[in-house]
């Protein structure tokens, strides 16, 4: 009968016009990235100086920040360069932010990625400065291991140590105001003072 | 004390490590080429971290090599990276899962829509043939 065979047709092409419709609706150029659930690659990075010394020379790294010692607090972990022009728009929001949710248990970090002290600094000096340090990643290992496509890309590591989230591209208020809210929300009550390396770039 | 321990521990340490010879080498540069060209440059399109000049891509290449170096196997230094960047940083992938999936549906729809392309053209020769066989009457039995 020719209504059985247009049913066994529709019902044949139904399920492939499902998948097309759903293949349109994803974005082919963002790709999932297997680090959320996950706990988050260790690191353990000096902190940019301040300033250069008065010859215009880079001084020795004293400060590092080590994962490991933060865990217990959210971790907000930006990574960024002062040739990024989309870093440009999410980095007020995050040096707004940073110390509001010092005192509630999360630390902010930048970690410059394939860019020169002096020319971060600069780029630093040029946003109004920051509020949270600036690490170094000279060789990008850490960059690799947290399986950085380009900049600005941020991660949030829960008190867990385990990565909640990767955002891609600028990160707005909205998106860190509920990450670290719903994050805190799950988190006991931390009171532990910030790491001694938290310095202040300005 | 201690940093005497610490430096007996250092010097037997660097008495153990033997210099890599030159064919050994060659084989972890083979290793790692091997490597490298089946993992994808992120910052690239469709170029392998082999073919790449970009710095992400030497420096992934020195992680490779460096892992070799450390006794890792191919596909432990291949899971390292799928475990940063997901399956997509192979650039071929993985027969297994639900990625196979995508290798073996296309022949199988190929070769179901050969098999219904036969069935239909049959059916319809069949149909042809009998439309154009004259009726069996009484004067036409042999």
């Amino acid at each position: 009968m020719n209504w059985k065979r247009a049913a066994i047709a529709i019902a044949a092409i139904i399920p492939l016009v499902a998948l097309l419709g759903f293949g349109m609706t994803r974005n082919p150029k963002e790709i999932p990235s297997p680090l959320p659930g996950r706990v988050a690659p260790e690191f353990a990075l000096a902190v940019m100086p301040e300033a250069a010394l008065p010859d215009g020379s880079e001084p020795a790294l004293t400060d590092t920040v080590r994962l490991s010692e933060r865990r217990g607090r959210i971790q907000v972990v930006n990574y960024y360069a002062s040739w990024c022009l989309a870093c440009r728009d999410e980095h007020p929001v995050l040096s707004a932010l940073a110390p509001a949710y010092q005192s509630r248990g999360v630390d902010f970090s930048g970690v410059v990625y394939k860019d020169s002290p002096p020319a971060m600094r600069r780029w630093i000096a040029e946003m109004g400065g920051q509020t949270y340090p600036a690490l170094l990643d000279p060789t990008s290992r850490t960059a690799i291991d947290y399986g950085l496509y380009g900049v600005p890309e941020t991660f949030f590591i829960a008190a867990d140590g385990k990565v909640a989230k990767k955002h891609i591209g600028p990160v707005t208020r909205e998106v860190i105001v509920a990450t670290l809210d719903s994050l805190l929300a799950v988190t006991p009550a931390v009171a532990r003072p910030a790491a001694a390396a938290d310095t202040v770039v300005r | 004390m201690i940093a005497a321990l610490k430096g007996l521990a250092f010097a037997a340490l660097l008495l153990t490590q033997q210099p890599m010879s030159a064919a050994d080498s060659a084989e972890l540069d083979r290793k790692t080429r091997e490597v490298a060209t089946e993992l994808r440059c992120p910052v690239c399109q469709g170029e392998s971290i082999q073919e790449s000049p970009a710095e992400l891509s030497q420096e992934m290449k020195a992680i490779v090599r460096e892992q070799l170096a450390a006794g890792k196997t191919p596909d432990e230094v291949k899971a390292y990276f799928v475990g940063r960047y997901g399956e997509w940083i192979l650039l071929r992938p993985t027969t297994s899962g639900v990625n196979a999936l995508l290798y073996w549906l296309p022949p199988v729809l190929l070769i179901a829509g050969a098999v219904l392309v036969i069935v239909i053209a049959r059916r319809w020769t069949k149909a042809g043939a009998d439309a154009t066989t004259p009726p069996v009457t009484p004067d036409n039995v042999s």
